[in-house]
Parts: structure tokens; C-alpha cells; sequence
């Protein structure tokens, strides 16, 4: 992995099964806890109306739009059905000294 | 008994019947599927129409393109209406003279919007808002100077009057009752929406009793009773939708404020089912009222549930209505129902944002409506319809404390 490794926060700032956004150099990202405290990180819009996914539900391991309720797998990106169609883009992520960081490739 | 189904036939190309279409190849069904639309276009989601798909795009949102049909092998008749269903020979007419064959049928027929009482409506001065030629016609009107008379406080005229505002059009909209959004939103939502409009600069005229509209060359007289005339360039009803029941009453199945369907969707025929803005159905959560919803998700949601039972699944309708609007940059939520709530409890979320939670006399929550810019209450209805869902008898204190996040109420 060629990644450039981005800082994001601590990793107490996400609570379990929850989302937080992260904007670096222009771009938007979801970077997320799972229940099982294991962090993930995909593309911060929906691919359906470009609406962010911050705001919306982590139920296990999926991430609904807040807008239509489009439905991510956020640890694979794929798409779980109407009215969402394409699938997330998903980003390496790690936790190092207590923070998290994701490889922007 | 009767044989699988392998010869599906869908009537109507909205939002449901394509969701429908789909779902039946998600479910693993192999056999043929027709879906038949009246409409020039393929399926497209039809919110956008009186929001940011006004903005005079050529096309329509679609659902999906053309290539996702053909891979699904949905075959999809546009520009076609169906004239009659012959349940006998249990077979469809098309307009271009063609009987089609079913052993299964869904009807997703949708809803119409209500004319003005006297007006045609397709006329060119008077319309209303429910297809893409429509949205494209009344954006061509939308420019400073000219000025939009709007007929009804509902979701659909309060959200075209905001488009509107951005196109720079003036707009009088006219209320028959004493507030907008009077039926389904609370008060104090309607306020907050109100309010936001007479900021934006929209002329909100409730208790509006209109006496005539006559079209005069390229404008429109709109006489009030209270003697006020409003010359406006172009007229839009929103005075709310009746189901497409038509078809269905013809071929003698039951009806009742749409078509009668239970709770698996399935109409009086038991090879025919319906769906979405056009059916009435039992709600479990409600004690089984019966109720019809004209709203996106649950055209979505009943679409992907009737092609389970036209498969012979039996299931039964779990979901909770749910509707939203956005006006400017506010955004609306609903889930559930507030006829009967005892209990008002608001949980306010900073920056303006709140939510209405409305519990009934066992404690049980039985809606939640909120009102944010962007998706800030979204979170937060989602959960509220998860705790509807569940039946759940939160504690009053708890929902209004934000300190208590909602998704420790659904644990508990």
C-alpha cells in the first residue's frame, strides 16, 4: 500500500458504530467506528445525491444516507440497494499512538 | 392452487413499479416481467420535480438507465397505457391494441393530482406538478417579473414556491385553511416553514377562499372573496392527489380511498397485488387503520414488498411511513403518525433544529417530526423510526435530553 497516511483524529473521538466526517485538501470522508472497534473509512458523499454520510445512522456494519436512507456496506463500499446503485469508495485505514489515520490513494 | 409465478405484468412506471421490476430479479425470479408506463420516459424519481429537478434539466432523474433493464431482462413499455385488465383471461389491453398475458399483476398505478374544481388540468396557464413535462412547462414561466400564483400550503406548493424564489419569480400562495401543512405536520413545524418563506419573500395568504379563476390571453385572474384580485403570469394547484383507481374499479376489484389491498398487498383477486400512492392498506404499527401514503419510500418499500408475495412470500407491510420535504435549506422530517398523541416532547438539537416526538396514552411513540438545515435532525428521525417500529415507550425525559442518545432508547 503506497498510501500517504492523513491524520484524522483520536481514535475516542468516534464513538462505536458511529461516523464521523473528515475533509482534507478539497475531498470529503466518512471514517467510521464498528461495533466490533475496528475503523474504516469511504468517500464522505452518497453516491446517489452527494449528500454526507456523517449524518447519517452506522447500524452494524452499514452506513445509511441521511437524506434517502441508501444503504453502504462502509467496510466494502457496496452498494446495498435502491436507491443507491455505485458503490463507495473505501480507503486503508489504521490506528497508531492512539490515532486514526486514513491512506489517501 | 395456483401455478408459480412466471408471466409478471407491472402497471405503471414510477418509482414502485421499477423497484418492483428489479426486486423480483434480486429475489431470484427468472420468469418474464413487463413493465408498462404512460409516460415517454423511463422510470424517474419524481421528488426532484418540484426542487432542483425544475431547474429545466432536459432529462429526468432516471431510477435507472436503459442498460440496467436490459441486463435485468425487464422489458419496459413506455408511452403505453393500459385500457383494460380482463381478469378472465387474465390478460392487460394496451393502448396500441396488444393483449398481454399474466399470471401474476401489480398495479402501481399512482396518484393524479387534484384539478381545481371547474379547471381542465392541462391547461397552459392553470397546471399542477406531478410529471416531468409538467415541471418543464412551469419552469419556463419562472423569471423575475413574472409572478407564480400557488394554489395550496401543502409539501408540493411550498416546495415549488421556494424553487421558484430562486429563479427569481414573485409568488403568492394561497391556503384555504388557517395554516400551511395543516394536515400530517405539527404546528409549530409549519410555523418554523412559515416563517422561513415570508423571509425568502413568498406572500402567504391562509384562509384564502378564491371565488374565480379566469385565464385572460397570457395571464391569469384569480378573484378572492374577500374582493383582493391577483393577476398572476401562471397558476399551479397543489391541492393535493386521487389515486389512479380507474383500472382497477373497472376489472371489479374493491376500492376504498384507493385500492383495497391487506397487508401482503394483495388486492381482492389473489393473482393481482397494488402498491404505492394508489393502494389503501392495513398498518400493523396503527392498529391496523387503514390508510393510503402518497410518499417516495413508501412507493419504494411497498414496490420491493409486492414483488416478494407476487413470488408467494406471504409478507406482511412493517414499515413506518416516513415522508420528508426540503424548502431553501431546511430540511423536514416525518416517520410515523400523530393522530392520537397525548404526550408533546421537543429535543432540540442546536442551531434552530428540533424534534417533535408525540407519544400516545400507553407511553408509546407514535411519531417524529423535525425540522433542520441540511440533515441535521435526520440521525436522529431514523432512530425515532426505529423506536416506532420497535413499539417502544421511551422515557418522555430522555427523548427530550439530548445528553441520551437515542440509540441507547432503542437498546433499552
Amino acid at each position: 500500500m503506497s498510501g500517504n497516511w492523513i491524520e484524522v483524529c483520536a481514535a475516542d473521538e468516534i464513538d462505536e458504530e458511529d461516523v464521523i466526517r473528515f475533509d482534507h485538501d478539497g475531498r470529503t470522508f466518512a471514517v467510521y467506528r464498528s461495533p466490533d472497534d475496528e475503523y474504516f473509512a469511504t468517500d464522505g458523499l452518497c453516491t446517489h445525491e452527494h449528500i454526507h454520510l456523517a449524518d447519517g445512522l452506522v447500524m452494524d456494519d452499514i452506513i445509511e444516507c441521511p437524506k434517502h436512507n441508501g444503504r453502504f456496506n462502509y467496510k466494502t463500499g457496496q452498494a446495498n440497494g435502491a436507491p443507491v446503485c455505485v458503490n463507495l469508495k473505501t480507503y486503508p485505514v489504521k490506528v497508531e499512538a492512539g490515532s486514526v489515520f486514513i491512506a489517501l490513494v | 392452487m395456483n401455478r408459480p409465478a412466471n408471466k409478471i405484468v407491472i402497471v405503471g412506471a414510477g418509482e414502485c413499479g421499477a423497484r418492483a421490476a428489479f426486486a423480483l430479479r434480486e429475489k431470484g425470479y427468472e420468469g418474464d416481467i413487463t413493465l408498462i408506463g404512460a409516460e415517454p420516459h423511463l422510470p424517474y424519481e419524481r421528488p426532484p420535480l418540484s426542487k432542483e429537478g425544475l431547474a429545466g434539466q432536459l432529462d429526468p432523474k432516471y431510477v435507472a438507465d436503459a442498460e440496467r433493464y436490459e441486463a435485468a431482462g425487464i422489458q419496459v413499455l413506455t408511452d403505453a397505457a393500459v385500457q383494460a385488465i380482463d381478469r378472465g383471461a387474465k390478460t392487460v389491453r394496451i393502448s396500441d391494441g396488444r393483449d398481454l398475458s399474466y399470471n401474476r399483476l401489480l398495479l402501481a398505478t399512482g396518484a393524479s393530482p387534484r384539478p381545481f374544481p371547474g379547471h381542465s388540468p392541462t391547461s397552459s396557464l392553470v397546471r399542477v406538478l406531478r410529471t416531468h413535462a409538467e415541471a418543464a412547462a412551469i419552469r419556463l414561466k419562472l423569471a423575475p417579473g413574472k409572478l407564480l400564483a400557488i394554489i395550496g400550503g401543502g409539501f408540493i406548493g411550498l416546495e415549488l414556491a421556494s424553487t421558484a424564489r430562486k429563479f427569481g419569480a414573485e409568488v403568492v400562495l394561497l391556503e384555504g385553511l388557517p395554516r400551511v401543512l395543516s394536515r400530517g405536520v405539527p404546528e409549530e413545524i409549519a410555523a418554523v416553514v412559515a416563517e422561513r418563506h415570508r423571509l425568502e419573500g413568498v406572500d402567504i395568504r391562509c384562509n384564502a377562499r378564491i371565488a374565480d379563476i379566469e385565464e385572460r390571453g397570457e395571464k391569469v385572474e384569480i378573484d378572492l372573496d374577500d374582493g383582493g384580485i391577483l393577476i398572476a403570469d401562471l397558476v399551479v394547484v397543489g391541492i393535493g392527489a386521487i389515486p389512479n383507481t380507474a383500472l382497477a374499479e373497472a376489472a371489479g376489484l374493491a376500492i376504498d380511498n384507493g385500492i383495497a389491498v391487506d397487508e401482503t398487498l394483495c388486492t381482492s383477486d389473489p393473482d393481482i397485488f397494488a402498491a404505492g400512492d394508489c393502494c389503501s392498506f392495513p398498518l400493523g404499527h396503527y392498529d391496523g387503520r387503514r390508510i393510503r401514503l402518497e410518499a417516495w419510500r413508501n412507493a419504494q418499500d411497498q414496490g420491493t414488498l409486492a414483488a416478494a408475495n407476487l413470488l408467494g412470500a406471504a409478507e406482511t407491510i412493517a414499515s413506518v411511513p416516513w415522508f420528508w420535504s426540503d424548502q431553501y435549506d431546511l430540511t423536514l422530517q416525518i416517520a410515523g403518525l400523530a393522530d392520537g398523541a397525548v404526550l408533546t416532547v421537543q429535543r432540540d438539537l442546536g442551531d434552530g433544529a428540533f424534534i417533535l416526538f408525540h407519544l400516545d396514552a400507553s407511553g408509546r411513540l407514535i411519531s417524529a417530526s423535525g425540522i433542520g438545515t441540511g440533515n441535521a435532525i435526520a440521525r436522529d428521525i431514523r432512530l425515532a423510526e426505529m423506536l416506532i417500529a420497535a413499539g417502544k415507550r421511551p422515557d418522555p425525559q430522555a427523548l427530550g435530553s439530548t445528553d441520551i442518545k437515542l440509540k441507547a432508547l432503542l437498546a433499552a
